[in-house]
């Protein structure tokens, strides 16, 4: 839900304000400390500003009779100022410099339209006449030859991006009412050129773009009080003449019969536009308004009325919005959250405000509010029970002690308390019996122990994570950065435990785990400690114990009987290799993957990710999936002996998947098609007997039917046992 | 513990009559509802949705709690809810009566006739009802009338129309067609069956096409309207706070509306169809909207309270859905020496005697009948009026029952197979209605539950002679009628509860009142005397279970253990009521308790569970081992085998190794129940 909070002034206009002297702003552009912003107006001063203290830092001016001809940037590598005036007389400067006269000076050959600064690269030169220059490039030779890109089109507007750590400069120019889109990519030298699809009666006003994934999204406000999406692609391999951009209606700016004619525009994440502009219901008088608007559900989500009017102007650094109004530049806070329906509708109750607080945000806690709200929760919590207790039981909670200082005062030393201390101090809480809200308590405590971990390397409570996850009901959406950190320590043994706990592990993470657990070698598995009782029921531990030797015989059909034309002799040698007697991995493997076959996973977002499993470890998982599989079915009830082991849905799921994923690869690939045959056949023997159990399973259901139709009766005697 | 040979019975044809009318009373959480066979039930919200009175009546209309009801029979009626019958009545001169309305202080009563007019009825403080005015008369029944909340205007929905009317001055005020927006060729008759008038001015409706619409009644305009159904929408009720409306469809189909902004914050608030609910199977006929539930009763007999989870705030009684098909009220009454059981339906009695068996079997096997189960006598009450309670003495020899108006007593003869019935001449002339009748074991005395506390004894005399021997009444007196009775086996004690919930205790032998159990401030659903410790056993409509000692005129050392530790959390959140307790004759520990949905053996030498043991344990228990099992026992022995799919009215102890179960499956209900409407499914 996006909302306009607090609004404060930050300078006035008129001439008694000194910035500006009447003639109205030019541009606002950030300045190198976030809070900063750099005010420049349409003669000769630029001033920089501290919003939070609504007092300027530093203001500076070109001599009479010049003027400054394009918005004062600041240059966040070096920390120097950057100011063209007169159009093409380059200036740059510091903080400690006070005249103008004096700092460095540059003369270029062309007529500067605009300097775009970007985080982390050079500043961008864009000339009048469509050229862009890196600053660096054009201070080697100022008088250089600009090239001239557009010939008698006007730019309206520019924006630079870095993607991929290249600059990408996108303007739009007109002329004669036909508007036209360029990218440049200096560093890359091209260029290209598209036409933006003409509408009738009515043209764009204003332009805002955002770039995302190699695509620009151009937004358009048009005069038709509409705004429309534009996407560009970045990636542009064919060299083509003037494409056309179509564009698509994105908002609509009417709420309920009167219409906002906009001015200006900015986006504000992905679902959010701030428009300024004037609001106009039929026969009243039009009002000056900034709103934000949600694109998602097309809805107005905040707005604020501005009855002194507006230049039209509107910029946004840093979720504030900066505007004239009146005579004054006003600053108005605002937040935009995540959309969602409930918010959009205005459903979704407002989490300050709500005086009982059920639900504690752990993450927006500081650990002494966690203190506070832990103690309320508790009185809360029983002042519910006994509002309950109508004449039931007296229950005992009124015995249990909160004892939540300890966990406070503990989470503010894990910040910096030594490992031993930490430990120490862990092992007290846990030995502490009953801890009101311990689940709560302990996602706290591990995300605390998790963000030392990633400070600081050599800090790992191994054994404590171990023991938390195995005793509290822990989740992944609790402790988020656990499994990550256990993913880049390879841990193989808590990543085992978390598998096999966690009930909202995110597929990205399982497919992480299970490429690490593949790419590990059995050697270096031999050596850790993993928990092998999903395994130890039907794998041989002793690896030289291979004289027991059992004819597999799946139920009933044995593998031997299946042979036809398909099977050439010449595969007979791979597929002794391929023998599904012995388990391709090592137990302390085969229990890893155990538990990456247990956990709960959605299809659709598995896939994409097993798509980059390796080649060879694809072909070793499905080699292992087959042998659990033909495992499976020794047994007349299809299922694996031992505590978590993988049920036959489990690995029939995990089976179809892989092959899914992998098909073409296994098909080209030579060492998996002897598994693929063994497979092929020990499946279609599978199939055969269901068939034969299929028909068997229909005569069996009509006597069910025949059983059914007794119980309908009007009268009966029966002998009920009660113990 | 031991083996039942337990005596099914599906055979009682009850057909519960479909609900027509509701009235909920805001202060005092009741909530009136009429049946299509006119009866009128009263549930009482605040002792766990009680079906606290029952009455046989006409239609509805409720306020200040005094209940009016008003019928096709064009007059309104009020009821007596303590004595629970109809009052007084008044003709309305204006033909059948379709609607019926009271303003908001409780002042006037509105009623809508067939011919048109709209009727003024002051309300009398003392009693009955006053004619004040005829308001502006139109062609056209009215059929459903609304006040406006300030009580200057009555908003009268007719077919095609809706019209305002000015109480004072008596004048139309506006009339709006309903029907104008449709196109001439498809115009048929749309009957507005539902109105609601807003303090803000907003008329509801809704009507035979399935739309509610929203009116401005002073320009007469349309604000909105909302097609919810392809058939009719027939039914519509308001929140107090009017930010929230239910609607009730012929689809069975109930959905709520909300007053919401248009945006977060903003001041433009419109109305938004938010939920749809479908627990009926046929027409809502009535809809109720109380500050934290909608409730529904429709054709299939159903009332759902249906909580709305946004308005409750913590986990309780009133936070589920509730649905109640059956009366909370013995219809079955058993003769146990005989193996007779009596059925009573509104009209008539069946009397039926089970069938037998001479084989025996293990747990969960269906036993060859001997015997076939035999349906003896029905016998037809005369008159329009309902049966309002009944009764077989255990010998089975006698039948008592009982009408608004009349006490009938029928001596019946068993000769071999054959059997006859003769009305006993001479019945005395006492105060009716009886409430509830009960014979006492030695079938020598029936015993009859009347208004102000009072319960008659009557001795039975062979060969068929009654004779009224004594009335007991409360010490202090009270204004409720009995509603329940228990007497002891060895025919000493009395135990009668009146509408007030207290239960007092005579001893027959002085004809004087013995003791008074310690108040409790819920409803008694039942109770029962032991037959050799003359403890009094009492359950309460909040699943609460007392044992009262008669002779020492205290609570038990047993139901102060369960008092101290409490009963089973699960067993607190039953939906039902316990309607009937028995004994093992056999056993003094053991008592049979049953509501709609399972059958309990409490056994009181057992420990009570606690929370967290399993409260319905008979099947794990089964699979355990002896020892094993010894541990896992506890009192409550619960089965709930027999109420799949059909709810349990009736269970009692013949013997102590013989049960017999009334059952009324759901499916052979609806099977009886008229075709719903017709919805059309995709691929039939």
């Amino acid at each position: 839900m996006a909302a306009l909070c607090e609004a404060f002034t930050l300078c006035g206009l008129g001439p008694a304000g000194g910035v500006g002297l009447g003639s109205g702003l030019l541009a606002l552009e950030p300045g190198a400390d976030p809070d900063h912003v750099l005010l420049t107006d349409r003669g000769r001063t630029t001033t920089l500003f501290k919003v939070s203290d609504q007092k300027p830092l530093g203001c500076w001016s070109v001599k009479h009779g010049q003027i400054i001809t394009c918005p004062v940037v600041c240059n966040f590598e070096t920390h120097e100022y950057i100011a063209v005036h007169d159009n093409k007389v380059l200036r740059i400067w510091k903080d400690e410099d006070v005249n103008l006269d004096k700092v460095f000076k540059a003369t270029l050959s062309a007529e500067v339209y605009r300097i775009h600064s970007l985080p982390h690269a050079e500043p961008l030169v864009l000339f009048k006449g469509g050229g862009v220059r890196t600053l660096d490039v054009l201070l080697e030779a100022p008088q250089q030859e600009i090239e001239n890109v557009i010939s008698d089109e006007v730019i309206k507007w520019s924006e630079a991006f870095l993607e991929s750590r290249q600059p990408v400069l996108i303007f739009v120019t007109e002329k004669d009412g036909d508007f036209f889109v360029y990218v440049q990519k200096p560093k890359m030298r091209s260029l290209h050129k598209y036409k933006l699809e003409q509408q009738e009666l009515c043209n764009p006003l204003s332009f805002t773009a955002y770039i995302k994934k190699q695509i620009i999204t151009l937004l358009c406000l048009y005069s038709s009080d509409s705004v429309y999406k534009v996407l560009i692609p970045l990636q542009q391999s064919s060299e083509e003449e003037e494409q056309t951009l179509s564009k698509s209606l994105l908002l609509n700016l009417s709420i309920s019969g009167s219409v906002l004619k906009g001015t200006s525009f900015v986006v504000l994440d992905k679902d959010h536009v701030a428009v300024l502009g004037s609001l106009a219901a039929s026969g009243e008088e039009s009002k000056e308004c900034l709103t934000i608007w949600n694109t998602k559900f097309q809805t107005l989500q905040a707005s604020k009325e501005l009855p002194l009017g507006t230049s039209g102007q509107l910029w946004c650094y840093g979720e504030k919005f900066f505007f004239t109004h009146g005579k004054v530049l006003t600053v108005v806070i605002y937040k935009c959250e995540t959309s969602s329906l409930a918010a959009a509708v205005g459903k979704l109750k407002d989490s300050q405000t709500s005086d009982l607080s059920s639900f504690v945000n752990w993450n927006t806690l500081g650990d002494e509010e966690l203190l506070v709200s832990l103690q309320s929760q508790q009185s809360v919590a029983l002042k519910s029970e006994s509002k309950m207790t109508l004449r039931s039981k007296k229950s005992t909670v009124a015995n249990i002690q909160p004892d939540t200082s300890t966990v406070g005062q503990f989470l503010l030393s894990i910040k910096d308390a030594s490992t031993a201390a930490v430990e120490d101090q862990l092992r007290q809480l846990l030995s502490k019996a009953q801890m009101p809200d311990f689940q709560a308590a302990i996602g706290c405590i591990i995300s605390a122990l998790i963000n030392r971990c990633k400070t600081d390397p050599k800090f790992y409570p191994r054994n404590f994570l171990v023991q938390m996850i195995q005793k509290g009901e822990l989740s992944y959406s609790l402790c988020p950065d656990l499994m990550a950190v256990a993913l880049e320590k390879k841990d193989v043994h808590l990543l085992q435990i978390c598998l096999q706990r966690f009930p909202d592990i995110p597929e990205e993470i399982t497919y992480a785990c299970l490429k690490v657990f593949l790419s590990i070698s059995d050697d270096y598995l031999e050596r850790t400690d993993v928990n092998l009782e999903s395994v130890i029921s039907y794998i041989d531990i002793e690896p030289n114990n291979k004289e027991v030797k059992t004819e597999v015989v799946e139920n009933g059909f044995s593998t031997e009987l299946e042979e036809d034309g398909c099977d050439v002799t010449g595969m007979k040698e791979t597929h002794m290799m391929d023998s599904v007697e012995f388990c391709p991995v090592g137990p302390q493997k085969a229990a890893l993957l155990n538990a990456v076959l247990h956990s709960a996973y959605s299809e659709t977002f598995l896939l994409p990710h097993l798509k980059d499993l390796p080649a060879q470890q694809a072909v070793l998982f499905l080699r292992y999936l087959h042998y659990l599989y033909v495992k499976c079915s020794e047994k007349i009830n299809t299922t694996l002996p031992g505590i978590l082991s993988p049920t036959i849905s489990q690995i029939m799921d995990w089976m179809c998947l892989l092959l899914d994923a992998h098909f073409t690869v296994m098909v080209m690939l030579p060492e998996a098609k002897g598994l693929l045959s063994s497979m092929h056949r020990f499946v279609r023997a599978q199939v055969r007997l269901y068939s034969e159990l299929n028909k068997i399973e229909g005569s069996l259901q009509e006597l069910q039917r025949i059983k059914c139709q007794k119980h309908s009766q009007a009268y009966s005697i029966e002998v009920l046992e009660l113990i | 513990m031991g083996e039942f040979e337990v005596h099914r019975v599906r055979f009682f044809g009850l057909v519960p009559a479909g609900v027509r009318c509701m009235a909920y009373q805001h202060n005092g959480r009741r909530l009136a509802l009429a049946r299509t066979d006119g009866a009128v039930e009263v549930y009482n919200f605040a002792a766990n949705y009680y079906m606290e009175k029952v009455s046989g009546g006409r239609e509805r209309g409720g306020q200040g709690w005094r209940l009016f009801g008003a019928g096709l029979s064009g007059d309104i009626t009020e009821y007596d809810l303590e004595r629970l019958r109809p009052a007084r009545a008044v003709d309305g001169f204006g033909g059948p009566i379709w609607s019926m309305a009271a303003n908001n202080d409780g002042t006037r009563l509105a009623i809508g006739c067939e011919d048109g007019s709209v009727k003024l009825f002051q309300v009398v403080p003392g009693g009955g009802v006053q004619f004040e005015k005829n308001l502006d008369r139109q062609k056209g029944r009215v059929l459903c009338l609304s006040w406006h909340p300030s009580g200057t205007h009555l908003a009268a929905g007719s077919i095609d129309f809706i019209r305002v009317l000015d109480v004072h001055s008596g004048r139309t005020a506006q009339r709006i067609m309903v029907n104008c927006h449709v196109p001439k060729s498809k115009k048929r008759e749309c009957v507005v069956w539902s109105i609601a008038f807003l303090s803000s001015g907003t008329v509801i409706s809704s009507d035979s096409f399935g739309r509610v619409q929203f009116w401005d009644w002073e320009r007469g305009t349309l604000q909105d309207s909302h097609t919810v159904s392809s058939s009719a929408a027939l039914s519509l009720a308001v929140s107090e706070k009017e930010d929230s409306i239910v609607v009730g469809t012929s689809a069975g189909a109930t959905y709520q509306f909300q007053l919401l902004p248009v945006k977060a914050g903003g001041q433009e608030k419109r109305w938004v169809r938010t939920k749809p609910f479908q627990h009926h199977t046929h027409d809502v006929r009535a809809v109720v909207h109380t500050p934290t539930a909608l409730i529904s009763g429709g054709l299939d007999a159903q009332l759902v309270i249906r909580p709305l989870m946004e308005k409750v705030q913590k986990k309780g009684y009133d936070a589920a859905l509730r649905k109640f098909t059956l009366p909370h009220r013995r219809l079955v009454s058993c003769a146990r020496k005989a193996r007779l059981l009596l059925f009573q339906f509104s009209q008539h009695l069946e009397l039926w005697r089970l069938g037998s068996t001479n084989k025996t079997g293990k747990d969960g096997e269906t036993l060859p009948l001997s015997r076939m189960p035999e349906h003896l006598l029905q016998l037809k009450s005369k008159g329009p009026e309902h049966i309002y309670c009944s009764c077989v003495s255990p010998c089975g020899s006698w039948i008592a029952y009982s009408t608004a108006s009349r006490f009938h007593l029928y001596r019946v003869q068993h000769e071999g197979d054959s059997i006859s019935v003769k009305k006993v001449p001479g019945v005395p002339k006492l105060l009716l209605p009886a409430y509830q009748l009960l014979c006492a074991s030695d079938s020598g005395r029936l015993f009859i539950a009347s208004d102000r506390g009072s319960v008659h004894v009557v001795q039975l005399l062979e060969p068929g002679g009654c004779k009224h021997l004594h009335t007991l009444r409360p010490p202090a007196g009270t204004r409720e009628a009995v509603y329940l009775l228990a007497s002891s086996a060895d025919g000493n004690w009395l135990a009668a509860v009146s509408g007030d919930w207290e239960v007092h205790v005579y001893s027959l032998k002085h004809f004087k009142h013995h003791c008074t159990v310690p108040t409790y401030s819920c409803a008694v659903t039942a109770l029962a005397i032991h037959p050799t410790t003359n403890n009094l056993f009492i359950s309460y409509s909040d699943q609460q279970l007392f044992e009262f000692s008669i002779p020492e005129k205290q609570y038990t050392a047993w139901s102060r253990a369960v008092q101290n530790s409490g009963l089973h959390k699960l067993w607190l959140e039953r939906d039902s009521p316990i309607t009937h307790i028995a004994f093992n004759p056999k056993n003094t520990s053991q008592v049979l308790l049953h509501d709609v949905y399972m059958l309990c053996v409490l056994d009181k030498s057992l420990p009570l569970p606690d929370d967290s043991a399993v409260l319905v344990n008979q099947s794990t228990l089964k699979q355990l081992s002896e020892p094993a099992r010894r541990r896992q026992l506890h009192a409550f022995k619960i089965c709930k085998k027999f109420q799949v799919g059909s709810p349990l009215l009736f269970a009692d102890l013949l013997d102590e190794r013989c049960l017999v179960t009334v059952e009324r499956p759901a499916l052979d209900i609806s099977a009886q129940l008229p075709p719903p409407v017709q919805q059309k499914k995709f691929g039939t």
